[in-house]
């Protein structure tokens, strides 16, 4: 699989068309059920995805009434994070990648919350870091608070060695608190004690992916992200954006391309205005666009359904086939975590190697 | 005329040395597997609901983290969203504290619990205020301990707002006419009150039971009253026939004030229990397990948490300290509320009884510290269960058993059935809801 392109679908209402609710075959009645979201999920699955993500744009954010009257928009919707643990026991490979904010929340909560997701899939978790809109503060603030969010989050992780719980009947100690550790962080905006109440999740390091449009985000995420989704508009412009990004960080940092894609009926009218590139044509030609992209230094790509169920199940049902006559995706799962999917390395807590020496014998 | 149902919950054992970790049986604390295990066999056992505690710091004995037992835990409202995955009737309800999390997050991931298991959650509300805990979070150890319950009170009265806002029967999402909802913004709110300030449009529309299970824990005049004028149930303490019934009459005698009916608010003792095929051997195994949760170990920090004092040098077989408990100190122990009104008597009362039954640290420990609420064979057990309930010492019980995974299972296999045969718990399930569970009706 050196060769082949990792593949994710980014899963909001139904859909990224704000009128795709009224499309044949969508489900708006059920956007607040269970039963649509493990439907979407275990769609993704079974073309082998490496993740779907869900989005979520927090509770904490000054809301405010939405930004316009109509009455024809999806409103309303769940927490992205619970319904990732709560499709987690019905899938069994692909990763689960909710949002959640770093704006106003807390480091401690976010970092359990994902843990525990992390446990419920067994090591499928990661983190879309989203940062809420705030009318009083400037970006560069909130962007500096989601990065010292994101320092503690992953600190509180390694805070558990693995191997702390050591269950030790002769000394009657359940764990070894020498392999327990304080993150003592201290921040402009929160300062937490630790060490974590959960212990280090399955994957060490659940996964952190960030959405980055320009330089300034480019420098958070390749801090602090495994991770980064990029806008580009094509395969010259994805060079360059790949090439901008890995210069920053020494990290493996995977650059996965968003893009918006339509693949067959879709609501009358022009389309939306967005942030990412936007495709509409067949599968084949998507196939063909994807692996030009591929080509030019992207290691994945974040597809965004137009229209739900429709595009998820062309993506899965005719995207995917393509790209592997190409010889560019996977045909089964060749590992059972998230990180294995994108050949990432579970890596060891921050603390073991800095930690107290225990005993003599041990350094030697 | 029908008897009163017995009303069931399952704890999943806490971090505390009641939770055996020794034993060859005692599985991991953590795995989703352990919490899939018991909230299937509570659901098989036709239990009410299954009940998590919490912890947002671990808890340390001079300085040291507490090494001795059971620790790590999961967020609650994440595995209650995966358990909801697994089980299909059983309410699902967590401990969240009110302090240390905000109020709009908190009814968002409520609400969101209540949708993805179809109106199964429930909220056991507790406060703190210690800046122990607080060292975890943003808005550290701000709170007077009076204001507790007042801000406790308001975050439920805001939680309770938000989920009102969205009206019944929205979204509409009628895609021939093109209306999602009726209006631009359904969720629309403003709360200004002394503790919580906020405004702004709710995300959750209204989940299947209007407003998940209001449970409360406190013991105090002031948990009494904020239990008696918003809770739907309460945790107690109060396991014993006798107790129980002042306890009972107590709290259901305030609910008048609130305007309330007394079977509006369910009563539900914490309680322990040992089976046995005669009592002989009941007893048998209920001292096997207190030795099991009183190490030797264990015994020597429990004696610490009383004198407030490093014993580490004494023997748990020897006798107790010949001083008296440091009282002018700080508390050797954080992370836990503070076990002992009057240092001075208990200590006295425990070296009496010491001298008296010539029992060294580790056994009087045993015989002073949480014993098991039932024990006996399992036709012994339904009938005091059964007469706790019907002589209204309590509408049923949160068991709390002493082992992860497997700790459940011996009672829903013996004791259930006969609490059937009885007619106090269904055979069935016959209703979808938690509040429908417990005979309540939907907000």
């Amino acid at each position: 699989m050196t060769e082949g392109l990792h593949l994710a679908v980014a899963l909001d209402d139904a859909g990224w068309h704000p009128g795709a609710w009224r499309e044949p075959g969508a489900r708006p009645a059920e956007l607040l059920t269970a039963g649509y979201w493990t439907d979407l999920v275990r769609h993704a699955e079974r073309g082998r995805l490496d993740f779907v993500t869900i989005e979520d744009r927090g509770a904490s954010a000054p809301g405010g009434p939405p930004d316009d009257e109509r009455t024809d928009l999806v409103r309303g919707r769940l927490d992205a994070l619970l319904i990732a643990a709560r499709v987690a026991p019905l899938t069994s490979h692909i990763g689960l990648v909710p949002s959640v904010v770093t704006t106003h929340t807390e480091p401690f909560h976010v970092s359990t919350q994902l843990a525990t997701l992390d446990y419920v899939s067994r090591g499928r978790a990661g983190w879309r870091v989203q940062i809420a809109r705030d009318a009083g503060r400037d970006v560069d603030d909130l962007v500096a608070e989601a990065a010292d969010h994101v320092e503690v989050v992953r600190r509180l992780w390694d805070s558990w060695e693995d191997g702390a719980e050591i269950r030790d009947v002769a000394t009657g100690r359940f764990v070894d608190r020498e392999r327990l550790h304080y993150v003592d962080f201290a921040g402009r905006h929160f300062s937490v004690k630790g060490p974590s109440i959960t212990p280090r999740p399955p994957q060490g390091q659940p996964i952190v992916a960030a959405l980055a449009h320009g330089r300034h985000v480019y420098e958070f995420a390749a801090a602090g992200a495994d991770v980064v989704f990029v806008t580009p508009t094509g395969p010259d412009s994805a060079r360059a954006i790949a090439a901008e990004v890995r210069a920053l960080t020494d990290r493996p940092v995977k650059i996965f391309a968003d893009l918006i894609v339509y693949l067959g009926r879709r609501p009358d009218g022009e389309l939306p205005e967005s942030d990412a590139h936007t495709f509409e044509g067949t599968p084949g030609d998507l196939a063909d666009l994807l692996a030009e992209w591929h080509a030019a230094g992207l290691d994945g790509f974040r597809l965004r359904p137009g229209v739900l169920p429709a595009d998820l199940l062309s993506i899965v049902d005719d995207v995917v086939p393509a790209l592997r006559e190409r010889g560019l995706f996977r045909t089964e799962y060749e590992a059972g975590t998230l990180r294995g999917h994108l050949g990432l390395e579970r890596p060891a807590s921050r603390y073991a190697a800095s930690g107290p020496v225990r005993s003599a014998g041990v350094a030697a | 005329m029908t008897k009163r149902q017995v009303i069931l919950a399952a704890h999943f054992p806490g971090v505390n040395n009641t939770t055996v970790w020794s034993d060859p049986a005692a599985g991991s604390q953590i795995e989703f597997s352990s919490f899939e295990h018991l909230a299937r066999t509570a659901e098989r056992g036709r239990f009410d609901f299954f009940f998590l505690a919490e912890g947002l710091r671990l808890r340390e004995q001079r300085g040291r983290i507490h090494d001795l037992d059971v620790v790590g835990r999961p967020d609650s409202l994440t595995v209650l969203g995966a358990l909801a995955a697994v089980t299909t009737h059983l309410g699902l309800t967590a401990t969240v504290n009110a302090t240390f999390n905000e109020p709009l997050d908190l009814a968002r991931r409520l609400a969101t619990l209540d949708h993805l298991s179809g109106g199964r959650a429930g909220w056991n509300v507790v406060t703190s205020s210690d800046a122990f805990t607080g060292a975890n979070f943003r808005r550290g150890g701000y709170l007077d301990r009076a204001d507790r319950y007042t801000r406790a009170a308001e975050v439920l009265q805001t939680a309770r707002e938000l989920w009102d806002t969205w009206p019944a029967g929205e979204p509409v999402a009628d895609a021939a006419t093109g209306v999602f909802t009726r209006t631009a913004d359904p969720g629309a709110f403003v709360h200004k009150g002394r503790h919580i300030d906020i405004a702004g449009s709710f995300g959750v529309p209204r989940s299947p039971q209007g407003r998940p299970l209001i449970i409360q824990a406190g013991d105090s005049d002031a948990g009494r009253d904020f239990a008696a004028a918003d809770a739907d149930a309460i945790f107690s303490r109060h396991g014993t026939i006798e107790a129980g019934k002042a306890f009972y009459d107590d709290v259901k005698g305030r609910m008048a004030r609130y305007g309330r009916r007394p079977e509006q608010l369910k009563i539900l003792p914490a309680a322990t229990f040992a089976l046995g095929d005669t009592e002989d051997e009941a007893r048998e195994r209920a001292h096997h397990v207190r030795r099991q949760q009183v190490s030797p170990q264990t015994a020597i920090l429990l004696l610490e948490q009383l004198w407030n004092k490093d014993l580490s040098d004494f023997d748990p077989e020897g006798p107790l300290p010949a001083f008296d408990p440091v009282l002018d100190a700080d508390s050797i122990i954080k992370g836990r509320t503070r076990l002992f009104d009057d240092p001075l008597a208990t200590a006295n009362e425990w070296r009496a009884l010491a001298q008296e039954k010539g029992l060294g640290i580790r056994d009087l420990i045993i015989e002073v510290t949480g014993r098991q609420t039932f024990i006996g064979t399992p036709a012994s057990v339904a009938a005091t269960i059964d007469d706790s309930v019907q002589q209204g010492a309590a509408d049923g019980f949160i068991l709390v058993p002493h082992i992860v995974p497997g700790g459940l299972d011996e009672f829903v296999d013996t004791v259930v059935p006969l609490l059937q045969e009885r007619g106090v718990l269904r055979t069935e399930y016959t209703t979808t809801t938690l509040r429908g569970h417990l005979g309540l009706d939907h907000d």
